[in-house]
């Protein structure tokens, strides 16, 4: 309410500003302004002349020459035509000024202002997270205090997933570096920082990610993660056999319940290798791999021998398949969200959005879906 | 509330302008003095709700209000305070708001001082200028707005731009504003002459003050500029013929010529439509720097903005404000009256000239600058226009003016002696060729250009100093009357004097620093050394620090000169978290008007750090020259004489003394 009452004592001012100088009568202005220039410009001929700067001669030209502008100014001055007032034109000066002033301001204003939103100065605001603090916030919150503790090993290991979530994979390169090197090695740690620069290139596992999970196999020889990235790096070296090997063996030894499985099992159709773990088939294996084709085999292994810019290319054409594909079939959530993911990983932040609020119409209803694409939105930092 | 009520400011800045760019005007064309009258008040008003805009912006800043978007993309809540507050200008929607800001205190200083312009004529420039002002608050409002809200605040902003975290980049934005936006107030009261079709007499006492304020000013902004990139950019130039300091260069370049022709129609009511037309095209080239800077057409530091809903709008502003006023000029520029006969031997000829070579130059610059953009937005084709091309077209334009300098202000009005005036010039003649030859016996012939570049340093100055001699009467009255005499001279003739002698010792610099500069790029170890230019650097080591908002690694060299310690420099890298960005922080030795300049690399991995070290002889005097310029240009405002001119209101005499620059 303030700010309606602050708003409404401002505009009254403007339109004080502007009634005050219409409501005053003067009297018609003195005419005569060249006269007097040329008056001024006689003098300071004179104090030329006194003071020796110009010679005698040179100021009587000079003087002639002025004064005959004088004349003519005067001349021109005497026939100018007086300055009036009309009341009628006052009347509607000062109407616009009331009705038109207020009227602009206020429409502009509520289209374009937040007049709910209160002011939020940083020292006014109780350090406690409170339940709506975005994850972004969170973000700086750590990034802040890692700035001031820049050797704080278990900050940079909460900060690198959040990273990774929101599609900031050099900082989470950084920090899995940062981490790795501030905590000791383990075998965790190198998988984790293979991982965080597989997704800073693009998902390609990149000579240097690989080091870091052979060095985690080393370490220990059992470390799931890494074994299936080198899976996927013998897929992308064109290597299938050898990646549907590594893979199948990660499923043969797989306990029912493990959370990963459906990944390997996509991959290996990806490549279009059968996962020979009859016995691991629980049955509930939804038929996702068929539903939604990801990159081909053949994609990927281009990929890796693409030019970065090239590689950018590639991404986006696939991207804007899955876009039109979406566009004609727009239940699939897996390629929703698919969708969602890749347009913040290119840095296409707009579309990314847009992408949400498309999915959200496309799968009104389903309350389910509607809450995976949320959570995803939150997680990715689009939910605006 | 604060930002809401910022915003709400501007929008009620905005209907005032509004009213403002209509009613005076129409006043102005029924002669209704009640109409014209709420001009003033309405630009006072318009600028108190602007400045409140702007403070609510700053407070927002000040306080780290994130949940304004523009604080929270540009402010950090570990920054010390003094860049808070120059962060407000440190991006594209804050400087808009700069912006505007000064182009309302230009219209509120025309309402203040104008009170006694004829009527109509101050209704017209204050609407022209609202013109303006209404094209940018919308621009602001529609396409950058500095009061966006989030609804969620987050914690932490994302950080200023490392690179301008400096105090010469505090100060560079609002000089080159009220440089460039000073022009609207020569652009305004040149257009305001041709809707009238007709000059006053007050027109060019008027306008030539106003345009020496904002080419002052323009003058400073563009050497702290040019200073800041030689300091903090770390690569030890200071003026690389970048598009973004082309843009600055051509308003000062138009500008320039403006003040002089004003000062031919001041004087002798000659180059009437050439000065509205430079007025015009001062502001127009203002404008375009806006454009080129703000469209995102240039990709470098200053580009804050880079959205080409933006471009568009510009270049819409652009379109309605260049070429509706070149059609009015057009239309209406056969209806001023022209005066004042002189003959091309004369003062008013030796201004001629000099607007002839400095448009010229200006042209050059434009064609330089925007050839490249137009070739790739034609063609695809992308070329680098860079120094060579400026150096073979700039320098050659800029000799002749040089040369003539000193004998413009020798020369009498109307018609002058070029023989009498090159006599009189014999000694500064004398000095320069003395200087060619000391520079040629000492440096011998390895750079040719060099010392003739020295001689027209020298003449310049030389030249400058024989206008205060000649009119001080040194030779014929002695030196006691001549000092009294010299006291005396208007402060404008020092101005001239000044001025002229600042373009000397800035051009002094620039040929002594391109010629002599040494430089040496080398890893070094702790404990090691280098020398350069007679100095032994020794390289003592590396300590890590932490700053409020970056962590910088300092490092220390002494400095010895014959095995005495002459100074110590710590010149560091600092690393902005928030932007993964680094900085390179140069250390500078000044020794007289030269400096040793000493910048950081990168650190290997076996311990050493490459470092850049310059001697730069003289290159202070580039950035000295400037100052004295703009000295100059303060003697010269200064002038008593302009004080006088416009007519005194016969009921308040007392007036006039509270008046400084009309």
């Amino acid at each position: 309410m303030t700010l309606w009452f602050v708003f409404a004592l401002m505009t009254a001012a403007a339109v004080f500003a502007l009634l005050w100088p219409l409501g005053r009568r003067r009297a018609p202005a003195a005419a005569g302004h060249d006269v007097a220039v040329y008056r001024d410009q006689l003098a300071e001929i004179d104090r030329d002349a006194t003071s020796g700067l110009i010679s005698v001669s040179d100021a009587d030209t000079a003087r002639i020459e002025i004064s005959r502008r004088l004349l003519r100014a005067a001349d021109r001055e005497s026939e100018a035509a007086p300055l009036v007032g009309s009341t009628l034109r006052r009347r509607v000066a000062a109407l616009a000024a009331l009705v038109l002033l207020p009227a602009v301001a206020v429409a502009l204003y509520v289209t374009l202002g937040s007049p709910d939103l209160p002011a939020a100065p940083l020292a006014g605001r109780a350090q406690a997270p409170s339940a709506s603090q975005s994850v972004a916030s969170l973000v700086s919150q750590v990034e802040a205090h890692i700035e001031r503790n820049p050797d704080d090993g278990r900050g940079w290991e909460v900060l690198a997933p959040v990273y990774l979530r929101l599609g900031r994979y050099d900082d989470a390169v950084k920090a899995r570096a940062r981490a790795l090197a501030l905590n000791g090695e383990t075998a965790d740690r190198q998988a984790d920082l293979g991982e965080a620069k597989v997704a800073a290139a693009n998902g390609i596992v990149t000579a240097e990610a690989r080091q870091a999970f052979d060095r985690a196999l080393a370490l220990d020889p059992q470390l799931l993660k890494a074994k299936f990235y080198l899976g996927l790096a013998a897929e992308q070296d064109g290597k299938r056999e050898e990646a549907a090997s590594i893979w199948r063996a990660m499923l043969a030894n797989a306990p029912a319940d493990a959370p990963w499985i459906e990944s390997v099992r996509e991959a290996l159709a990806r490549i279009g290798a059968p996962a020979v773990a009859p016995e691991q088939k629980t049955g509930a294996a939804p038929a996702v791999s068929s539903a939604q084709p990801g990159p081909s085999a053949d994609d990927m292994a281009a990929a890796a021998t693409l030019t970065p810019q090239q590689r950018q290319e590639m991404v986006s054409g696939m991207v804007s398949r899955l876009a039109d594909r979406l566009k004609t079939d727009g239940s699939d959530v897996e390629g929703w969200l698919r969708l969602m993911r890749a347009y913040v990983v290119l840095g296409e932040r707009d579309r990314a959005i847009a992408a949400t609020v498309d999915a959200r119409r496309a799968l009104a209803g389903d309350v389910d879906k509607l809450r995976r694409v949320d959570e995803l939105a939150k997680g990715l930092g689009i939910d605006g | 509330m604060i930002p809401e009520a910022g915003h709400y400011a501007l929008v009620l800045a905005l209907a005032l302008a509004l009213f403002q760019s209509v009613v005076p005007m129409a006043g102005a064309r029924w002669r209704d003095a009640t109409l014209m009258q709420t001009a003033p008040v309405t630009a006072l008003a318009q600028f108190v709700f602007v400045a409140l805009s702007f403070a609510a912006l700053t407070a927002s800043y000040v306080t780290s209000d994130f949940s304004v978007v523009n604080v929270y993309e540009n402010s950090h809540s570990l920054m010390p305070l003094i860049y808070k507050m120059t962060s407000v200008w440190g991006n594209h929607e804050g400087s808009m708001l700069l912006w505007v800001l000064i182009l309302a205190l230009f219209g509120a200083a025309v309402a203040v001082f104008g009170r006694n312009l004829p009527d109509v004529l101050r209704a017209d420039v204050l609407a022209v200028q609202s013109w303006i002002a209404v094209a940018f608050y919308l621009f602001i409002l529609l396409t950058s707005n500095p009061f966006l809200r989030i609804a969620d605040p987050p914690f932490e902003g994302r950080d200023l731009n490392p690179i301008l975290q400096d105090f010469g980049l505090a100060v560079h934005p609002p000089l080159l504003y009220l440089g460039y936006v000073g022009f609207s107030i020569a652009f305004s009261f040149a257009v305001a002459a041709l809707i009238e079709g007709r000059i006053d007499a007050a027109w060019a006492r008027w306008v030539r003050p106003w345009t020496l304020a904002a080419w002052m000013a323009l003058t400073l902004g563009i050497a702290m500029g040019s200073y800041w990139a030689y300091y903090e950019l770390g690569w030890g130039g200071w003026w690389f013929w970048d598009p973004v300091e082309n843009a600055s260069l051509m308003p000062w370049l138009a500008g320039t010529a403006l003040l002089h022709s004003a000062v031919v129609m001041e004087k002798r009511d000659a180059l009437k439509v050439w000065t509205v037309l430079l007025a015009i095209l001062a502001f127009s080239l203002s404008l375009i720097g806006t454009f080129l800077v703000r469209s995102g057409v240039l990709t470098s530091v200053h580009t804050f903005a880079s959205d080409p809903s933006r471009g568009v709008f510009i270049l819409a502003i652009l379109t309605l404000f260049i070429g509706g006023s070149l059609t009015l000029f057009a239309w209406r520029a056969p209806a001023l009256r022209q005066g004042g006969i002189f003959a091309p031997i004369s003062r008013e000829g030796a201004l001629v000239f000099n607007n002839l070579f400095l448009t010229t130059a200006c042209a050059t610059v434009f064609v330089g600058t925007l050839y490249p953009l137009a070739l790739e937005a034609l063609t695809g084709e992308k070329i680098s226009v860079g120094p060579p091309f400026f150096n073979l077209t700039f320098a050659p334009l800029f000799i002749p003016i040089l040369i003539a300098m000193p004998m413009g202000p020798l020369l009498a009005w109307k018609r002058g002696d070029l023989f009498a005036v090159a006599q009189r010039l014999l000694a500064a003649c004398g000095i320069a060729v003395i200087g060619v030859a000391v520079t040629f016996a000492l440096a011998g012939v390895k750079a040719v250009l060099a010392p003739f570049g020295i001689g027209l340093a020298l003449f310049a100055m030389a030249g400058a100093v024989t206008d205060i001699v000649e009119r001080s009467a040194l030779r014929s009255v002695g030196v006691g009357i001549a000092a009294r005499r010299a006291i005396g001279l208007p402060r404008s003739a020092w101005g001239t004097a000044f001025a002229h002698f600042g373009i000397g010792m800035t051009l002094l610099g620039v040929v002594c620093e391109t010629t002599w500069n040494s430089e040496r790029i080398v890893a070094l170890r702790p404990g090691q050394a280098v020398s350069i230019a007679g100095y032994d650097l020794t390289f003592d080591g590396m300590v890590p620090k932490t700053g409020p908002n970056y962590r910088e690694v300092a490092t220390r060299f002494v400095v010895r000169r014959g095995g005495a310690q002459v100074a110590v420099l710590e010149p560091s890298k600092r690393t902005f978290a928030t932007r993964s960005m680094t900085t390179t922080e140069a250390a500078l030795m000044t020794h007289g008007a030269s400096q040793l300049y000493v910048s950081l690399g990168d650190t290997n991995s076996d311990g050493s750090i490459a470092v850049r070290i310059y001697d730069k002889p003289l290159v202070l005097l580039i950035w000295l020259g400037a100052v004295v310029m703009v000295f100059g240009g303060l003697l010269s405002l200064s002038d008593r004489r302009l004080r006088v001119g416009a007519p005194r209101r016969r009921s308040k005499p007392a007036v006039l003394a509270q008046q400084p620059a009309e």
